[in-house]
């Protein structure tokens, strides 16, 4: 078995060794050792957000019968690494009449809320920057940090497109608040805890995992955090046709990829919450723990991607109808109906 | 050992240092020739009438306190659900007042037309 985190526990060991030898306080260990985690967090989230981009456009690519990027590379794997260069070398403009301060801080704190919620993110046995005793609480309250980025965006750019763009994003991202964190609670009743490892080790076998005891749970999650990550079918914040690329038309350059990062951070972060909550996390035979979390992961992620050249987009009235006037009762009526059988 | 809120701050700071280190790298290499035309907002290649900063209709407003109200009585909901199981019978029928309440508050709002987008 190639479990991962008897050999991070054995550099830790090393390093205490190392340090008492040398006669260096252990607190300064125990800095350089968040240090390093947080470096390998940064290095995972901008790996797999390269591999997202890249896999997206090949799974959109299929799904319409073309083959997506083609040239550099083998079947183009070095396409996103070329465009983040390009990104990273493209002058950075700021209109004249823009808000400059808020114009900045936007990409800043819409990067930063992705990253601080892989904080709680199991990705397998003992594999988990810190288990926080009320981890699914903390990632739902730091996620939501978002709005207020996409908001000040859109506001600062001080163009009608992108003002327009960022209230709707406003709007709907805490219209489907909601309802996710509704069908968040069905799983916490059931398990009894917030801490997102507990959550797994309660979900052993595959007869326990929470989509089968809450099958509506996970459709209203699933529905919700498509909504929540503005993708199609959900995506009327960005919809082309009529508003140019909502809350970032005035991003170029470095900050432009900024929100892209997040966004792609963004889905494969509500797809390891999906795995963890209801495809019990990185429990399964035979293979490494952390292996069957990248396969469920990366397979929800596929799921989000497919639904994309699925759906239609829906208009802004329906949109919000059905947040409030369909998934909210329905999601109140799965928790009622929960705390009944539980 | 460093309190388990030691990582939240360490990211925070990590996070913010990251991403302005990657702007000072883009500024460093990336060109910057301004001019008035490229400082210009985009309008679809007209020159802009006005601000941008329109006056946005009340429907925002509308769904931001309902959600604002919602999401407060959610988190009530939460220290309810981590110990449900051990209070038994009587706890659910207590939040089950609650969750009418709330569903009360949802008819009303529908009732009124808050909750249609005009």
């Amino acid at each position: 078995m190639l479990e991962l985190d008897q050999l991070f526990k054995n550099i830790y060991l090393w390093g205490e060794n190392l340090f008492t030898q040398w006669g260096i306080p252990l607190f300064w260990l125990e800095l350089l050792g968040m240090l390093i985690v947080a470096v390998i967090i940064l290095a995972f989230m901008s790996l797999s957000v390269l591999f997202l981009v890249w896999w997206e456009r090949k799974v959109s690519g299929h799904m319409q019968s073309r083959f997506g990027p083609m040239r550099t590379g083998w079947h183009g794997w070095l396409q996103t690494i070329i465009d983040a260069i390009k990104l990273i070398l493209k002058e950075d403009t700021t209109p004249g009449t823009a808000d400059k301060i808020g114009f900045l801080i936007a990409p800043i704190i819409v990067f930063v809320s992705a990253f601080m919620a892989y904080i709680c993110i199991p990705f397998g046995k003992g594999l988990i920057v810190k288990d926080l005793n009320i981890g699914i609480l903390y990632i739902l309250a730091i996620t939501t940090f978002t709005v207020i980025g996409l908001l000040t965006a859109g506001w600062c750019s001080n163009n009608k497109f992108s003002v327009l763009g960022g209230f709707r994003s406003a709007a709907q991202i805490i219209s489907y608040e909601v309802p996710l964190t509704l069908s968040i609670l069905g799983v916490v009743i059931l398990s009894q805890t917030l801490s997102m490892q507990s959550i797994v080790n309660s979900q052993k076998h595959i007869w326990e995992w929470y989509i089968f005891r809450q099958p509506i749970g996970f459709l209203i999650y699933l529905v919700a955090a498509i909504a929540e990550i503005n993708r199609v079918p959900f995506d009327i914040p960005e919809a082309e046709q009529e508003l140019v690329a909502g809350f970032n038309v005035e991003y170029s350059g470095i900050k432009f990829a900024m929100f892209f990062f997040a966004e792609f951070a963004n889905l494969f972060l509500v797809s390891a919450i999906a795995t963890t909550l209801f495809l019990g996390g990185w429990n399964g035979p035979l293979l490494p723990s952390w292996i069957w979390f990248f396969i469920k992961s990366f397979f929800l992620v596929f799921v989000i991607m497919w639904f994309k050249w699925t759906f239609p987009r829906l208009r802004v009235d329906q949109l919000m109808g059905f947040a409030w006037k369909f998934l909210l009762p329905l999601a109140f009526i799965n928790l009622i109906l929960t705390g009944l059988f539980a | 050992m460093p309190s388990d809120y030691a990582f939240v701050g360490l990211f925070l700071v990590f996070g913010v240092a990251f991403v302005l280190f990657v702007f000072l790298l883009s500024k460093l290499i990336a060109p910057y020739k301004p001019n008035p035309v490229k400082k210009e907002n985009y309008e679809c290649g007209e020159v802009p009438i006005g601000q941008g900063w329109v006056q946005f209709n009340v429907r925002y407003y509308l769904f931001a306190i309902i959600f604002v109200i919602f999401d407060v009585e959610v988190v009530f909901l939460f220290p309810w659900a981590v110990v449900y199981k051990s209070l038994g019978f009587f706890a659910f029928i207590e939040m089950l007042i609650f969750i009418a309440i709330l569903i009360f508050g949802l008819v009303y709002v529908w009732r009124k037309g808050a909750l249609k987008w005009v």
